[in-house]
């Protein structure tokens, strides 16, 4: 039995510049709560984001943080994870972030099964430079950027995350804070891959996908008989979106090895332990017999 | 016949991609270092699987080498267009070996004297083995003309086709000795040059570049490769990935350079020893990962082993046009520093000083290399890859057992006199670390406040000043005074150094000041030995002789003449030699 961790230990001190009504809160706020949960404490973890609204949320925690650069949190955070297997490694990114410029390191991710978990600050708009459509964006949906209307289709994360294999798939939603808390709980649990996708509105620039706009639309796939293990139902719960959303783990499977299990070279240590005991004792004979492979 | 030379020959093997001239050259040259003979493989082949002439040059001597020759004296031609191409550089009293069914004009063979030509390689290698082995036969067949003793050619038979079973091995044997009697009973008392082993040399390695400086960065601690495939680099990977398990070194073939370069930025962030390695190509994908290393002052080694360029331009061949890229590379200002090999045993040391560099300034070094040494097989004497010196110096790397020590709040960007903190590595209670590609404080957490701003940038350029102290000055070689100093870095050193000798020898007057270390420019030291010289000339494999420019940016001083190349094939001295004379000529270096 783990002892629960107070929340308020992840707190920071630094001004959240996020706007009020902001779904980030409440992602801050369920990150902590899981995270005190399962007892793990700041420097146990590590939280690696991208750029954008939602990527500056390891500013507003006292805990491990990277806040890196657009797109590109996933082959960070997977390798700090290799490097480290130790650390919990949470990515925090939004949509454009995961879905648009870091789109290959998503589909990479998924299929690579790293004992990772993300979760994407989905607001289907791109809120820090001040309003334009991002990858879920609907279509036809007008911004600055789409003064016409979105032409392409939007991506739809659940079916491209089941598509290139990823283990673990869930969506969320920012106006049920314990719901997502016990999601993002279930995802760092899961042993691989883990995608939560939380739609989380942004009360600024979009004023479509409002908070109202989703609770007419949301379900919860829990209340159901629904089982998450089956491919195939996944398939077609990934596809719901106008008319209801699915809210909940639409697919898991805990039958794969992760890609840490799989490295051979970490059988007995990994980077960081193996350069710790290097710097002091380097041990120059061990390289000796390389040599004869160049005689 | 005139008289006898003795290990001091060029031998070319030309033939078209997939035929095997790369495996045939480095086999054959591997006979050679074991037979105590100093050895230069300069590899040639273009960018396909199948078909277009490919060659590999071996140069032997019982001096060490830096660089090819364009002179040779055998051509073992696995097609008839080897003959046609490599002819022009047939040394007087040379030699071509090609199999007798090839339809080849002999007219232009006469006109050069060659006496050894057509000899029946197929028949032999189908008579006791298969036509595979017609480069065996080719191979056995230029041992018996030199009278180099077979043995040699037989050990490395036998350990490179170990894996293909005994019948393999000893058809290959049969092939090898077949054309070597034939061969030397024909022609051996015609043919000039002789190779032979050298009696009591001591145990050399041949290797590349690229082994020597992933070796050197093992022993120096790395445990962590991300890199995307990319010629001329990719073996640098490729030697920490065939590694014994127990090293433990993590290699991860990633989605792009993109990916490789934040691959090994996460790793390095969680505490590891961590490097890419890559081409223009691939580190142009690295350059906004570059800065963000440099912003969050995470250590990084980046291998940057140039090609030619621009975009896909020569991608097997070779150039150093990517200097002032490298040096300039990313949004901004922020510290990093460039080293530059010049030859094999360097590069086992860039490849363990990286990582020091890397972690005493918290920042990223790049290690630039190009195709020719990348690839280019050198025999080095085994004691020059000496683990017993290699070090490891983590910097202000804070121990947990110092993390545990500290009274105050853990800052990672802490200001400090040399504007390099204490790094925590994650996972200790204490040392919680918080870093942010936005402008900082000391806690990492994220300000544009404008006075954090002036000191936090005054701290990361701080420590470019506190590096300089530490770059290498350039290197001297040859005559203190000379009438000419070739200026120069990474690989182009071997062939200056040659073509220096030459000059000397010829009765001129020629050193070379090569820069090993080239940002930051320790440009005191610049200034002085370019200001000590009579005439300076940089050779440079590129178009806008850029460390011209660069010496030029940092000391103010104009170097009197420049000497390209940039057709993506290395220098020979010879060339050097001939392009000097032709600034002499024309007044450009006076």
């Amino acid at each position: 039995m783990v002892t629960r961790l107070d929340p308020k230990l992840f707190d920071a001190t630094s001004e959240i510049t996020w706007c009020a009504g902001c779904g980030d809160f409440a992602i801050l706020k369920a990150l902590k709560l899981a995270l005190a949960d399962l007892s793990i404490e700041p420097h146990q973890a590590l939280v690696v984001s991208g750029i954008g609204c939602g990527s500056k949320l390891p500013d507003y925690m006292t805990i491990n943080g990277f806040m890196t650069i657009h797109g590109r949190p996933l082959p960070v955070a997977t390798a700090a994870k290799l490097a480290n297997p130790d650390l919990h490694v949470v990515v925090v990114n939004g949509d454009g972030d995961s879905y648009g410029i870091g789109g290959n390191h998503f589909v990479q991710s998924c299929r690579r099964n790293p004992n990772i978990t993300q979760i994407v600050e989905n607001n289907q708009i791109y809120g820090l430079t001040k309003g334009q459509y991002s990858p879920t964006s609907d279509k036809g949906f007008v911004t600055t950027t789409s003064p016409d209307g979105a032409i392409e289709l939007a991506f739809n994360p659940m079916s491209v995350a089941l598509a290139a294999g990823a283990t673990f798939i869930a969506r969320a939603f920012a106006g049920e804070p314990k719901h997502l808390a016990q999601l993002i709980g279930e995802g760092i649990q899961h042993r691989g891959y883990a995608l939560i996708d939380v739609l989380q509105p942004c009360v600024t620039f979009n004023r479509i996908n409002t908070y109202d706009w989703y609770r007419k639309r949301i379900y919860h796939l829990e209340e159901e008989a629904y089982d998450p293990t089956n491919r195939e139902a996944a398939w077609q719960k990934a596809h719901e979106w106008e008319e209801r959303i699915p809210l909940g783990v639409l697919y898991r499977t805990d039958e794969l090895p992760t890609y840490e299990d799989q490295v051979p070279t970490l059988a007995d240590g990994s980077p960081v332990s193996r350069i710790i005991e290097l710097s002091r004792n380097p041990r120059p004979q061990q390289y000796e017999s390389l040599k004869e492979g160049f005689l | 016949m005139a008289s006898v030379v003795t290990n001091d020959m060029s031998i070319v093997i030309g033939g078209d991609a997939g035929q095997g001239v790369e495996s045939s050259g480095a086999g054959f040259s591997l006979s050679f270092a074991r037979a105590g003979l100093h050895v230069f493989g300069l590899q040639d082949y273009r960018s396909r699987i199948r078909g277009g002439h490919n060659f590999y040059q071996i140069r032997l001597s019982e001096e060490p080498r830096l660089s090819h020759t364009n002179p040779v004296h055998l051509i073992l031609a696995l097609t008839p267009e080897t003959v046609e191409l490599h002819l022009d550089r047939l040394a007087e009293g040379g030699a071509v070996i090609f199999p007798d069914k090839f339809e080849i004009d002999p007219e232009p063979l006469k006109k050069r004297g060659v006496r050894v030509d057509a000899l029946p390689l197929t028949r032999i290698a189908e008579e006791h083995g298969n036509r595979v082995m017609t480069n065996t036969a080719a191979l056995g067949a230029a041992a018996g003309i030199t009278e180099f003793p077979l043995e040699f050619m037989e050990s490395v038979i036998r350990d490179n086709f170990a894996a293909k079973g005994q019948q393999v091995v000893d058809a290959n044997l049969k092939v090898a000795d077949a054309a070597y009697k034939l061969a030397r009973e024909r022609y051996g008392a015609d043919f000039q040059y002789k190779l032979a082993p050298v009696k009591g040399a001591p145990r050399r390695l041949l290797m590349n570049g690229n082994e020597a400086l992933a070796m050197g960065a093992l022993a120096g601690g790395c445990r962590f490769i991300s890199a995307y495939p990319m010629t001329p680099a990719t073996s640098v990977t490729e030697w920490l990935a065939a590694l014994p398990h127990e090293y433990g070194v993590v290699t991860k073939h990633s989605e792009d350079e993109i990916a490789a370069a934040c691959m090994a930025i996460g790793a390095s962030f969680a505490g590891a020893r961590a490097m890419t390695a890559t081409s223009g190509g691939g580190f142009s994908l690295m350059v906004e990962a570059m800065g963000l290393a440099g912003m969050v002052e995470v250590p990084l080694v980046i291998v940057e082993a140039q090609r030619g360029g621009p975009s896909t331009g020569l991608p097997t061949r070779t150039e150093q046009s990517d200097l002032l890229f490298v040096i300039h590379a990313s949004q901004g200002e922020f510290p990093r520093i460039v080293t530059a090999p010049g030859t094999v045993e360097e590069c086992f040391e860039a490849g363990w000083r990286a990582f020091n560099l890397a972690e005493r300034y918290q920042c990223p070094v790049v290690v630039m290399t190009d195709t020719f040494l990348a690839s280019s097989l050198r025999t080095v004497d085994a004691d020059a890859i000496d683990f017993g010196a290699v070090q490891i110096d983590r910097g202000p790397t804070l121990t947990h057992e110092d993390i545990e020590a500290l009274s105050d709040g853990y800052r990672r960007f802490q200001l400090t006199q040399t504007g390099v903190s204490p790094r925590a590595i994650p996972g200790h209670p204490k040392g919680v670390v918080v870093a942010s590609s936005d402008e900082h404080d000391e806690t990492g957490h994220i300000t544009e406040e404008n006075d954090n701003r002036r000191r936090m940038m005054r701290k990361r350029m701080g420590k470019m000043s506190e590096a300089e102290k530490e770059m290498r000055p350039p290197s001297w070689y040859g005559p203190e005074k000379a009438d000419f100093t070739l200026v120069c870095w990474g690989s182009t050193y071997g062939p200056c150094k040659e073509a220096a000798d030459e000059i000397n020898e010829a009765g001129g007057s020629a050193n070379v000041l090569r820069f090993p270390d080239l940002w930051p420019l320790p440009e005191e030291a610049a200034a002085a030995a370019l200001a000590g010289c009579r005439r300076t000339v940089v050779v440079e494999q590129n178009y806008t002789s850029q460390l011209a420019r660069l010496l030029r940016m940092t000391t103010g001083i104009e170097v009197d003449g420049t000497l390209n190349k940039y057709d993506g094939r290395p220098f020979a001295p010879e060339e050097i030699v001939a392009g000097l004379s032709k600034e002499v000529a024309s007044g450009h270096a006076a």
